[in-house]
């Protein structure tokens, strides 16, 4: 991964620019001492780690404003920071660049039941939204696994998803509205209380735009009444085919549950050793939850038995208690972890056409024997979302190398059988050059136009998301 | 003109010396605008149904009805419920799913299942130079890029010429039943919000003429248990309901005057009601909870002044069909329409 080539003219100015920013800053939100800015180097894709110029964690818009007038006014680019969990490198900085935090921005500013929404600023995190609201009854929908990290400046940049949006929509599905910071330091409102815009749809173009557009301060979200009740089922099979069909025919029959997560082999034992959830050794496990009343639940989960048994499973348990519930998401939620106690992991995101699902994980294990690395499986089955989880060793000089050459042919299948490159954890610096396996040259061109409205100067985050020979001359 | 291929509205498009009108179905007339007639309708068929994966990709051409008619043999549908202006308009003329998606049109079951651009995955369009461009594709989850799927819903023509749009779909529900409650309008919003606190999963809340309408959809058990506690909760009764009427405005269809789509914050419905009232409204019928405002109001009535918050659109009448926007906003879309189409040939005026 090749991030360009840092400006000396601005790594010269260092001095100077941080005493500009103390001019508008309150003193204690500029960090420039080396060892301070230390966690600012990466986020979660750790891999890839460099040190800032310095990092502003401003306390209001009104600061975000002036830190982005200043860095504008000097020609200093800034990454806009929410809590650092972006798999995709999107909160990596650059040696020239300023870091800009929303951490300190963590407040709820309105909370209306009647016409459920909440407004919080930006820096507030995922779970701590849903906190907010529960004890009267409510919660935001969308959860990433990283809900009790991950701030919603974040997941609004991303349009971060998580395991039940096969129910619920994605972050753009539940939000409503922003008030943004642009470059130059003009604080925008778009959206509210009231649903869909009048004109161009501005809120749908900023979520998802990987903080290139603007810095989010304040976001307005759709809040639900919580459900009566939820459970999930666990069914094991002795192959990945015969899940995948089972997961087909479940929509086919017309029951919509609110998550499908699918875990193949290596992981099951993974999750299975790491949490004790109890987890069958099969080929395939799929957790399937459904809500609503005790009734309710009964009926949908009799329709999806029955369309499971169909498909011989090997194990079939229907939870039976919130402790087994809990037992049963358990591993699920520690898939990822529990990887990481084997090895080192690369976590890819593609998403592919449901009916490509046994196609694609016959290429992912061809591509896993070419390479050489393990590769194990956990997604949410009902929207084509992968993960594959290819572990390597970082300390084993070319191993990181051979798995992001093995990440980039699985990603490129991805696409070849009609999905796509990312599904929920954005394109960052991981994915940008391969960018142009899934568009063509005019089509990352007007996604460039689009910053260039916004971003002029192409300052806000700009070595993400387009590859750097396309945005080559954009970027000078 | 009317192309039968992307290729040949792209060259239609990329040649264009003079302002072009994008009609599809030409049955949703929203904004004014004046250019050479450029039919999508020559781009019609279905070019991809995944029952299985709830996906489904059409030219944006198609008629809606075929769309429709092939998802109801599937038991499965749009979900964001379009609404129909034919009979609201007088206009006459097959609607088409492009002209759908250009002016994101969606109807009561906005409030559960989203609009238009929430079930829109993909796009294929070109723009006022006339390149064939896309975005997104034919997956639920998909952050490849910026989202101009969004964009590109609700843009009404003025952005690109659509030529192939892609949708998430839901399961048609087995069952459906409505809760009507008799009230007046001063205490509906607060009826449509408590049924949207209850656990209940409301598809559609509307109220006119001192009835309450609540809907709910799903599998036949579950639509009983729901549709008997809601009934319970808000002292209502289970009985039957015009939906297709509530999502068409069939009222005010006929009957003279202006008429307005407003979006709100639910709760403040009621009283902007009377205030639209004062400057002329006639009939306001409530959808989304209260969030939406289908307004009748006596020829040339000037309502904006009433609207302090959320949007109106006058769909019907003379005068200025767009509600004026913030300066930033206003400045960053003409920005956007200059990058899409920097010769201002797609129907150019129109969201003025
Ligand atoms: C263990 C683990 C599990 C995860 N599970 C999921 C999952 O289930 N689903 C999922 O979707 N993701 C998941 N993620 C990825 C990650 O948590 C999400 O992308 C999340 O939304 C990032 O939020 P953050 O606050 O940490 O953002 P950061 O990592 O700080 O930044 C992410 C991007 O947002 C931009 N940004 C930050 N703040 C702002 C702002 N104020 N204005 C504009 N742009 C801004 C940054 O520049 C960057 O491009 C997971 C990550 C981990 C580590």
């Amino acid at each position: 991964m090749q991030m360009p080539k840092p400006s000396a003219n601005i790594l010269a100015r260092k001095a100077e620019i941080v005493a500009c920013l103390r001019q508008v800053l309150p003193e204690n939100a500029v960090i420039d001492d080396p060892f301070e800015t230390k966690v600012y180097e990466c986020d979660a894709l750790s891999a890839y780690r460099c040190p800032p110029l310095a990092v502003v964690l401003p306390g209001s818009t009104e600061e975000t404003a002036a830190a982005l007038k200043a860095c504008h006014e000097m020609g200093v680019p800034v990454v806009p920071r929410g809590s650092g969990t972006s798999l995709a490198g999107g909160a990596l900085p650059t040696e020239d660049s300023v870091i800009l935090g929303v951490a300190r921005l963590n407040g709820v500013l309105e909370a209306d039941y009647a016409n459920r929404f909440i407004t919080v600023q930006s820096g507030r995190t995922n779970l701590s939204v849903t906190g907010a609201v529960e004890q009267n009854g409510y919660f935001y929908a969308p959860d990433p696994s990283s809900q009790l990290a991950c701030a919603i400046a974040g997941n609004i940049a991303m349009n971060s998803g998580g395991a039940h949006c096969l129910k619920y929509g994605v972050t753009t599905n539940n939000l409503l509205g922003v008030k943004m910071v642009t470059m130059a330091g003009e604080v925008i409102e778009i959206g509210g209380a009231h649903l869909d815009a009048a004109g161009y749809d501005l809120l749908g173009l900023i979520c998802g735009s990987e903080g290139q557009l603007g810095v989010v301060t304040e976001a307005t979200l759709r809040i639900l009444a919580k459900p009566e009740g939820a459970r999930p089922v666990l069914i094991g099979f002795d192959s990945n085919e015969v899940a995948g069909a089972c997961v087909s025919d479940i929509i086919r029959a017309g029951v919509l549950p609110v998550a499908i997560e699918f875990m193949d082999r290596p992981v099951i034992r993974a999750a299975e050793n790491f949490t004790h959830a109890g987890y069958p050794d099969v080929e395939a496990l799929l957790i399937i939850e459904v809500e609503g009343s005790e009734a309710e639940i009964a009926e949908q989960l009799g329709k999806i038995t029955k369309i499971a048994k169909r498909h011989n499973p090997v194990e079939l348990r229907e939870s039976q208690s919130p402790e087994e519930s809990a037992n049963i998401w358990k591993g699920r939620k520690a898939a990822f972890g529990a990887m990481g106690q084997i090895n080192d992991y690369m976590c890819l995101d593609g998403t592919i056409p449901v009916s490509k699902l046994p196609e694609t994980l016959r290429g992912i294990t061809a591509l896993s024997q070419k390479y050489g690395l393990d590769v194990g499986n956990v997604f949410h089955a009902g929207d084509g979302n992968m993960h594959p989880l290819i572990l390597y060793n970082a300390n084993k000089p070319g191993d990181l190398e051979l798995c992001e050459a093995m990440g980039a042919d699985i990603l490129k299948l991805c696409v070849e059988v009609g999905g796509c490159l990312t599904g929920e954890h954005g394109v960052g610096v991981e994915k940008r050059e391969l960018m142009h396996s899934q568009f063509g040259v005019d089509d990352l061109d007007i996604q460039m136009a689009v910053k260039d409205v916004f971003d002029p100067k192409w300052l806000l985050n700009p070595a993400k998301v387009f590859p750097l020979d396309a945005s080559e001359g954009r970027r000078q | 003109m009317k192309p039968e291929t992307e290729a040949e509205l792209a060259d239609i498009v990329a040649s264009a010396k003079a302002p072009l009108e994008v009609i599809g179905g030409g049955t949703r007339q929203i904004g004014r605008t004046k250019g050479d007639p450029l039919h999508s309708s020559g781009l019609s068929g279905i070019r991809l149904y995944e029952p299985e994966a709830l996906t489904l990709v059409a030219q944006a051409g198609t008629p809606l009805a075929e769309i429709e008619t092939l998802l109801a043999e599937n038991g499965q549908r749009l979900p964001f419920e379009p609404y129909d202006l034919r009979a609201l308009q007088g206009t006459i003329g097959t609607p088409t799913i492009g002209g759908v998606v250009a002016t994101n049109a969606s109807g009561p079951r906005r409030i559960q299942a989203g609009a238009c651009r929430d079930s829109l995955i993909g796009v294929r369009f070109v723009d006022g130079l006339g390149r064939i461009l896309k975005n997104g594709g034919r997956v639920m989850k998909n952050v490849t890029g910026y989202d101009l799927v969004k964009l590109m819903a609700g843009s009404h023509g003025t952005l690109g010429v659509l030529t192939e749009v892609s949708f998430k779909l839901l399961p048609a529900p087995e069952a459906t039943a409505t809760v009507l409650v008799a009230e007046a309008e001063t205490t509906s919003a607060a009826t449509m919000a408590k049924a949207m606190a209850s656990p209940f999963d409301v598809s559609g809340s509307a109220h006119a003429n001192g009835t309450t309408a609540l809907r709910l959809e799903g599998l036949e058990g579950s639509v009983s248990y729901r549709s008997q506690a809601l009934a319970n909760l808000l002292g209502g009764e289970v009985a039957t309901f015009d939906w297709v009427a509530q999502r068409d405005v069939h009222a005010f269809a006929g009957v003279e005057g202006d008429v307005w789509r407003i979006s709100v914050k639910p709760s403040g419905g009621p009283l902007m009601a009377e205030a639209l009232r004062r400057l002329g409204a006639e009939k306001v019928i409530f959808d989304w909870a209260g969030g939406l405002l289908w307004v009748l109001a006596s020829k040339g009535s000037p309502l904006r002044p009433a609207i302090k918050s959320g949007h109106a659109t006058l769909i019907r009448g003379e005068g200025q069909t767009f509600p004026p926007e913030p300066a930033p906003i206003a400045a960053l879309s003409a920005a956007l329409r200059q990058k899409f189409d920097p010769r201002s040939l797609l129907n150019p005026g129109r969201m003025a």
